[in-house]
């Protein structure tokens, strides 16, 4: 293992970490709500009764870029150039349903989950890590 | 109401967090999970960071027992380490190392209307829909 110091970006990393930090505690003190993107937006496509209070949330996430850009944070850029359309779609399927069959993703066990010092959480983030390594791994090292 | 435009502003809040750590950038994402190449340990300190800034609140919401409105708390009740939960986050975590995006990045990067981010975004939710049908299939 080598560490990339030229893309290490330590303090960004920090203040946007908090800021999610603190959208969840938003989330949780104000709505009571886990702030898990895939569990949001599943219950939204499953028409659960609380779907207006899903949909603001989703829709907020949309909208980050242009808040962004609006406040002179600059464009930004999806930086997904070489990525084939059927790569993106098979990745999207194994995110959508791989997240929703784990009952979480990245915000809801890896943030929020292990926050709440959830042992199934820190469970489902060993395994989601492991398996993001695995892949670059091998798309990199073995089959690239 | 004042729920709705509060989830609103919690939403753009953590979008607006996605963007400033580098999780919006699918390249950064996977520099963190190239252990064997250039590492970029920089999305560790983003989850340490949203960890160490999430953790007060929810003890806090957690002793209070419902929201500063004085609504309920929608708390995960499951406790069980199950074939799902394992099997699930495999497939997420696969699906994620491909691209370099998960969920919430995909939502704020098909905000930018990218034809590339809004694929994934719809290949996304045809994959939440697949799993809600083979739910009720399975009730």
């Amino acid at each position: 293992m080598a560490i990339a110091w030229e893309h290490f970006t330590p303090w960004s990393a920090l203040l946007g970490g908090g800021l999610i930090g603190l959208a969840a505690a938003w989330l949780m003190l104000l709505n009571g709500r886990i702030a898990g993107i895939s569990g949001q937006l599943g219950g939204l496509l499953e028409r659960a009764g609380d779907w207006p209070e899903r949909g603001a949330f989703v829709v907020g996430l949309v909208l980050a870029p242009a808040a962004v850009w609006l406040t002179g944070g600059g464009a930004v850029s999806a930086n997904l150039d070489g990525a084939s359309p059927a790569l993106l779609i098979v990745a999207g399927l194994l995110v959508g349903f791989g997240s929703r069959l784990g009952g979480g993703c990245t915000s809801g066990h890896g943030v929020c989950g292990l926050a709440r010092r959830s042992p199934r959480s820190l469970a489902a983030t060993l395994c989601f890590m492991t398996a993001g390594f695995a892949t670059v791994y091998l798309l990199r090292h073995v089959g690239g | 109401m004042g729920r709705v435009l509060s989830a609103l502003g919690a939403g753009l809040l953590f979008g607006i967090g996605l963007i400033v750590a580098g999780m919006s950038n699918p390249a950064k994402v996977r520099g963190f999970l190239d252990l064997a190449g250039a590492w970029d340990p920089s999305l560790a300190l983003v989850m340490a960071g949203a960890i160490a800034v999430a953790t007060p609140a929810f003890l806090l919401a957690g002793r209070r027992g419902e929201t500063v409105l004085g609504g309920s708390l929608a708390l995960p009740t499951t406790r069980a380490i199950t074939p799902r939960l394992l099997l699930g986050s495999l497939l997420f975590g696969s699906g994620w190392g491909l691209v370099g995006l998960c969920p919430g990045p995909a939502l704020v990067l098909a905000g930018t209307l990218a034809p590339e981010a809004v694929l994934f975004m719809a290949a996304m939710l045809v994959g939440m829909l697949l799993f809600s049908g083979f739910e009720r299939r399975r009730a």
